[in-house]
């Protein structure tokens, strides 16, 4: 009975352990086989032309931390900065925006990345480890935020800024409400509720769309641009990709994430009429066009950008997001220095922003990622 | 501690584990000594980090920590408050622990006495094995299967249950609600409180069931008289485990909920958040501050867990007695 029991034991923690191992693994696979989709096809492609990085004197390790939203483009940029520059180890840990922005003034990062530019008080705080500098913002990623819905018998959404703000906050119940009929003249819009879904935790996505409806709805729209959401109402799903699944999964659904997200799980996205010729589909091409806008807002050698999202431009897709890779003008840790510079120019360069347009990311304009490159060979 | 003389008469009055002096009970002594008191100190020095960390956050929050409808320590001025966290945290653990116990009561006994030994085993079997999933696995199956299905028994809820005003559904939307927590928490907890509870009624003593067969007493007799009895402080803490582990839950939750800082008693409405959730989706992009205030709704689940754990050791202490375990 005994030695029974002793059998059973271990054949029960032998097969729990099989079992729960095969789960664990299977947990880890399944986070992130979505990106892997989206960049894994085209980097064999580029890491190829991988050729004429400047290495210069770059050695040893760089450690960065942020974004999540450019986390795509840095792991293909870490990849083939890496393969050309044996020796030299760059670690971009995509946590969070605000993550990388605390980590950046805590000092254990060579640069961070971030959706939105320091606010004052970020600044104000980077000086500490700044030495007789501050931290200063450098666009380096752009990208479309795509509206995704799912709607049996309707392909060709077109929406307007005060129709999408008043989806998201409830003021617009049903798919064939008047406002909705009437700018999808001859679409089939069945009398559904409509389920607006939007992050359930604080993120830059968030915040841009947030920036995108108030600037230009105003009246419909009357909330900060934040990071929490702001509005009553409406569901609510975790990371883009929970979004994205939920609006994959449901008729009726509508909701916002990064466009890789939209056609790895071939979700429609919404057409916006800016006010242009036509309405505008959301296209790393279009966005691109819409942040050729931007003004520098930025003074001395904080690159920040002001983004037109009133743009009227044709073919220009207005609910973009730019990234930001954030550091030192003066005083950064002399030892990454180099190997800051040296990255940076590498992702600012033709070969670093060509990959961006290959991966559903908006390039920077070449305009202003001029004074990019300006500013990256000045850092000291 | 020198008892190595001849009189080994227990000092008066104080009834000690005698100790024969050898080297070895000592080490142990104090190995076990140590190890319970490193355990109340790790759980103290939790409380106090806690308890700091919360203080801060509080004494500059300017809602009302307890009743504020809203989680905004980012804003200016910081307004958070616990209201709705404590709400939806209580709610699904209730649902979960109503829907769980008598279910996993119910396969314990099949296992323990009226399933043939050939099924019984491999059942116990796989119910052990549901304890070994990650609770990240329960959110994707939550949030792909269990949601969108359902959707036809809230429909059914809605329409023949709905005057009591739980099961009324107001909001139009997909399952992503308290209800659809607990029922999947239930799932998460049902392993831990049967496998516990057959362990239990494995123990009734085999004189007392035979004493009611005796008696002319059925199967059914015999649980309800002897193993019920027996067993019950048993599947009560069986059932406390079970809630501790509903109470913190935190990834197939935030999977699942489709968060949002309203109270609502229809249960079935999209909405509602726990504390555990909560931090899981607020911690990534918080400032020192927001991680302060997320650290005091972590202190009252603390609290709550300890309330929970106490109320549950006076359960089983009233009923020790009775139960036969010391017979």
């Amino acid at each position: 009975m005994k030695l029974q029991r002793k059998n059973r034991l271990r054949a029960t923690a032998f097969g729990a352990l099989a079992v729960s191992g095969a789960l664990v693994l299977t947990a880890c696979g399944s986070d992130d086989n979505t990106k892997k989709d989206a960049t894994g096809a085209t980097s064999s492609q580029t890491s190829a032309a991988a050729s004429n990085v400047k290495c210069d004197d770059a050695k040893g390790q760089l450690l960065a931390s942020g974004s999540s939203a450019q986390k795509n483009a840095m792991d293909l940029w870490v990849k083939n900065y890496m393969a050309a520059c044996t020796g030299v180890e760059v670690n971009y840990k995509s946590s969070s925006s605000g993550e990388g922005i605390v980590a950046f003034n805590q000092g254990t990062v060579g640069f961070a990345g971030s959706d939105s530019a320091l606010k004052p008080e970020e600044v104000a705080d980077s000086k500490k480890i700044c030495k007789d500098g501050q931290g200063i913002n450098l666009p380096m990623v752009g990208g479309p935020i795509a509206i995704g819905y799912h709607l049996e018998g309707v392909d060709n959404l077109v929406l307007d800024a005060p129709t999408i703000a008043k989806i998201f906050n409830s003021k617009i119940k049903k798919w064939n409400d008047p406002a909705i009929a009437k700018l999808n003249p001859g679409a089939k819009l069945p009398d559904k509720a409509i389920q607006a879904f939007h992050r359930s935790e604080d993120s830059g996505t968030t915040q841009n769309l947030g920036k995108y409806l108030g600037a230009t709805a105003k009246a419909d729209w009357p909330y900060e641009p934040e990071k929490k959401w702001p509005a009553p109402g409406g569901l609510a799903a975790s990371g883009s990709a929970g979004v994205a699944s939920a609006v994959k999964q449901t008729d009726g659904t509508i909701g916002y994430f990064e466009l890789s997200y939209a056609t790895s799980q071939s979700i429609s996205t919404v057409k916006v009429d800016t006010g242009a010729g036509a309405p505008v589909e959301a296209t790393p091409e279009n966005a691109s066009k819409a942040i050729a806008a931007a003004q520098i807002k930025g003074t001395g050698k904080d690159l920040a950008l002001g983004l037109d999202y009133a743009t009227k431009a044709e073919g220009a897709y207005p609910i973009v997001l730019v990234t930001y890779e954030i550091v030192c003008d003066k005083g950064n840790k002399p030892e990454t220095l180099d190997t800051v510079k040296s990255f940076l120019t590498y992702t600012s360069g033709d070969e670093g922003q060509k990959i961006l347009s290959e991966n559903g990311y908006a390039p920077i304009p070449a305009e202003i990622n001029a004074k990019v490159r300006e500013t990256v060979a000045s850092l000291s | 501690m020198a008892i190595t003389t001849g009189n080994q008469a227990p000092p008066a009055g104080r009834r000690r584990a005698t100790s024969t002096g050898r080297a070895g009970d000592k080490i142990f002594l104090g190995l076990s000594r140590g190890s319970g008191i490193l355990l109340l100190v790790i759980m103290a020095s939790i409380a106090v980090f806690l308890s700091y960390r919360a203080a801060i956050a509080i004494s500059q929050d300017e809602g009302n920590f307890l009743t504020t409808f809203d989680w905004n320590p980012a804003g200016d001025p910081p307004v958070f408050g616990i209201a709705v966290l404590l709400f939806g945290t209580v709610v699904s653990s209730v649902i979960a622990m109503a829907i769980a116990v008598p279910v996993a009561v119910g396969i314990a006994l099949f296992i323990s006495h009226y399933a043939p030994r050939k099924l019984a085993a491999p059942l116990a079997y796989v119910v052990d094995l549901l304890a070994a999933v990650p609770s990240i696995v329960y959110g994707l199956w939550g949030s792909l299967f269990l949601v969108p299905y359902l959707e036809g028994l809230n429909l059914w809820l809605d329409q023949y249950m709905g005057w009591t005003y739980v099961f009324d559904k107001t909001e139009v939307g997909v399952a992503r609600s308290l209800f659809t927590v607990g029922i999947l928490l239930a799932i998460m907890i049902l392993p831990i409180i049967t496998s516990v509870s057959r362990e239990v009624f494995l123990q009734v003593p085999r004189m007392n069931e035979e004493a009611a067969l005796a008696l002319g007493a059925t199967r059914w007799e015999v649980i309800r008289m002897a193993v019920l009895p027996f067993g019950r402080s048993g599947v009560i803490s069986a059932s406390m485990l079970g809630l501790g582990r509903a109470l913190g839950e935190t990834m197939a939750v935030a999977t699942v909920l489709s968060p949002s800082f309203v109270i609502s008693g229809h249960l079935l409405d999209p909405g509602g958040g726990t504390f555990a959730q909560n931090i899981a989706a607020k911690f990534d992009e918080a400032n020192e501050f927001g991680r302060d205030a997320l650290i005091a709704s972590g202190l009252v689940l603390f609290i709550l867990t300890l309330l929970v754990n106490g109320a549950a050791r006076l359960i089983i202490a009233r009923r020790k007695e009775y139960s036969g375990a010391n017979a």
